[in-house]
């Protein structure tokens, strides 16, 4: 899909004062994609996406918008609309006089506005809800109003910030579903914010993980989840299971790492970041929850953790078991269930085992906050 | 007992509960309702010499509300044209002074409730503070501004913009500015109020989808900032038809304001029932106007408390 505007951040910069809000940000997103900028709460999402709006001037580089440079250009000029964190509907106006706001300022008639909002409503599925003031509806149907208002004015890049987070889970699960739905339909780009890894991993096209000002990587959820660039997008999108240690020796993609507690282990050097990593780099092997077994006996000994467990939980569809770990922190295995009988560990010492292609290794950094 | 007045109780007790209900009630009964009612009463009675009150003389009679329309019995016209026209021109004035006091302040109160920061709490100040001086001295501070030597003429004659000095007190300018001066916080602090629990989004929602800044304000503040501009302007205008100090010191000689007459006929003629006709017939006229204001603007009662 190519048919939409696509839209570019060069080199882009925002300062409040001496704080770095945002740091040398590039981004090419895709004319028609579903682009999800994913980070903790005060990263920097909101100041860019109101960089991309045209709330805010960038302290240096630039914001592209079809390859036009949007610089000088106004929010009420730039064919973008914003839902925001908090959706402003306006309060005073009626469903129908808010969806088509956007018509009213061009001029167009009251018998035009009133058939469009009739489309949008049957859309969003709110059909013969147009006379109600915001106030009267749900939260969810609310949600749907503001996406309407946004379409209404056509944008060509539809910026959204976390407009799912007031709602409820189950809410939020149906509404990640519709918005996916329209964005097909209406193959504009979407650009949305979030700090939920889920909502970033089922909807978007891309993503890219930020962290206090910085993108650490830009990819599809799948790269992002199985191959992440930096101990930040390990540790902050999915659960893992992260292990320090130095380099010991590096072998083509492949290196062992030395640890203080669960001995020699070996990983795959993540992609970005093979042929960059040394031997005594101080390093961090990252391990999915369901990528552990329990060992078996000829297991070898550097593709195996042993540690004590703590304590166990019965999920339902995984069976959880928590065992000691490094600094403190717990491992946390998952074992699916498949009908096996599972026996309490608690107390025990167990062996884990992993396959390489599933304990991904990265320079050691910063991890995200639980 | 109504639920109120028991919650009411229960929260303060008995006895205090009592002292608080008696205050409340001396306060509306004893010195609001009383005292007007008794205007009221003396509006209706004709102006006796004290040994006649009370006496046989001393009738129920519409002569002061006659008076007011038709002037005096046997007097050479048909209406009493003169104080009249000062009731009208007083209302109109009235009125513009509110409008003029809105243009003015609409744009001060939308800039203190939607930016942030310390400044504007210094804003505030500076605003308040001139109220700490009295009202005949800002009055007169006016005239010095405004007077034929004044400060304007002076500058304005040594720029040489004029060469002989503009009077604008005759003009009623100095009136109009020292009315305006005087209510500025009470059209400010209403709109402010209200202005300043208006999301922002809502502004730049309507700037994204591509208003231009005078229909932001058309559509999503003034519509949301109505209650506020309501109470403003009833304020403002229920005050400056009534205000007494600025038209004594700063209206020009030949402009009488409504209030100067009941004024006159309260003290100069020691006429008081037909000072209270006057002052009714002012307090009716102006609840009538406001009440049928507030009906055209579609503005309810409680929002005029915010
Ligand atoms: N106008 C401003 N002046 C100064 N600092 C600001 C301003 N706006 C944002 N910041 C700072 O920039 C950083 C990023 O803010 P931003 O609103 O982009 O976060 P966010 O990623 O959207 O967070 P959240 O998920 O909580 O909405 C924050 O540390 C914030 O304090
Ligand atoms: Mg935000």
């Amino acid at each position: 899909m190519s048919a939409g505007v696509g839209v570019d951040l060069e080199n882009l910069w925002i300062r409040f004062g001496d704080f770095v809000a945002v740091r040398d940000a590039n981004v090419n997103i895709n004319g028609g994609d579903f682009f999800s900028f994913l980070g903790p709460s005060g990263c920097g999402k909101t100041t860019i996406l109101r960089a991309v709006s045209g709330f805010l001037d960038p302290s240096e580089g630039k914001v592209l918008i079809g390859g036009n440079d949007m610089r000088g250009i106004g929010p009420n000029k730039r064919p973008t609309a914003l839902i925001f964190q908090n959706l402003a509907l306006f309060p005073l106006m009626k469903v129908w006089e808010n969806i088509t706001f956007s018509m009213e300022i061009k001029g167009a008639s009251a018998r035009e506005r009133r058939k469009r909002a009739d489309e949008l409503l049957d859309m969003i599925a709110l059909p013969g809800q147009g006379d109600k003031l915001p106030s009267e509806l749900s939260g969810g149907q609310r949600q749907r109003v503001a996406i309407a208002r946004a379409l209404c004015a056509e944008p060509d890049v539809l910026l959204l910030d976390e407009p799912l987070s007031a709602l409820d889970l189950k809410l939020r699960q149906h509404m990640r579903t519709e918005l996916r739905e329209i964005q097909q339909r209406v193959g504009i780009t979407f650009i949305y914010i979030t700090h939920d890894q889920g909502e970033a991993l089922t909807m978007s096209d891309n993503i890219a993980v930020m962290r206090a000002g910085v993108i650490d990587q830009i990819a599809d959820g799948k790269t992002i989840y199985n191959d992440p660039n930096t101990a930040f997008a390990a540790s902050f999108v999915g659960e893992n299971n992260v292990f320090r240690g130095k380099i010991r020796r590096v072998m083509g993609t492949e290196a062992v790492i030395s640890t203080n507690r669960t001995g020699d282990l070996v990983a795959r050097i993540s992609t970005a970041n093979q042929g960059k990593m040394r031997e005594g780099d101080e390093a961090m092997m990252f391990v999915r929850p369901e990528a552990f077994a329990i060992a078996s006996d000829d297991a070898p000994g550097d593709h195996c953790v042993t540690a004590r467990v703590k304590h166990e939980e019965f999920e339902g569809n995984v069976f959880n078991i928590f065992t000691e770990g490094d600094g403190g922190k717990e491992i946390k295995v998952s074992l699916p269930n498949v009908g096996q009988s599972f026996e309490d560990h608690t107390g025990q010492t167990i062996r884990l085992e992993y396959e390489t292609r599933n304990a991904v290794l990265v320079p050691a950094g910063e991890l995200a906050a639980e | 007992m109504p639920r109120f007045l028991k919650e009411f109780f229960n929260r303060n007790g008995t006895g205090m509960g009592l002292a608080i209900l008696g205050l409340v009630i001396f306060w509306t009964i004893g010195l609001i309702i009383l005292p007007q009612l008794s205007m009221l009463d003396f509006s209706f009675r004709p102006n006796l010499p004290p040994p006649e009150i009370g006496g046989p003389k001393d009738v129920y009679t519409l002569e002061n509300y006659k008076y007011l329309i038709y002037g005096p019995e046997g007097g050479s016209q048909d209406y009493n044209a003169v104080d009249l026209r000062v009731f009208f021109r007083t209302l109109l004035a009235a009125v513009c002074v509110t409008i003029f006091n809105l243009i003015l302040c609409y744009p001060i109160a939308y800039y203190l409730g939607q930016s942030k920061g310390s400044h504007i709490r210094i804003f505030a100040i500076m605003l308040i503070i001139p109220y700490w001086i009295n009202e005949i001295l800002r009055a007169f501070a006016l005239r010095i501004i405004f007077g034929e030597t004044g400060v304007l003429n002076t500058l304005f004659m040594g720029l040489g913009i004029w060469d002989t000095p503009f009077d604008f007190i005759r003009n009623d300018i100095a009136l109009y500015a020292g009315l305006g001066y005087a209510y500025i916080l009470l059209m400010i602090f209403p709109i402010y109020n209200v202005i300043e629990s208006l999301d922002h989004n809502q502004i730049e929602a309507a700037r994204d989808l591509g208003a231009p800044w005078w229909r932001i304000h058309w559509r999503v503040v003034i519509p949301y900032a109505k209650p506020g501009i309501s109470s403003g302007c009833t304020m403002v205008f229920m005050l400056s038809a009534g205000a007494l100090a600025a038209p004594q010191i700063l209206g020009g000689p030949s402009s009488l304001w409504f209030t100067q007459l009941i004024y006159q006929q309260f003290n100069d003629n020691n006429d008081w029932p037909q000072g209270a006709a006057y002052a009714i017939v002012l307090l009716v006229t102006c609840i009538l106007f406001v009440l049928a204001v507030m009906r055209l603007f579609k503005v309810n009662m409680g929002d005029i408390g915010k």
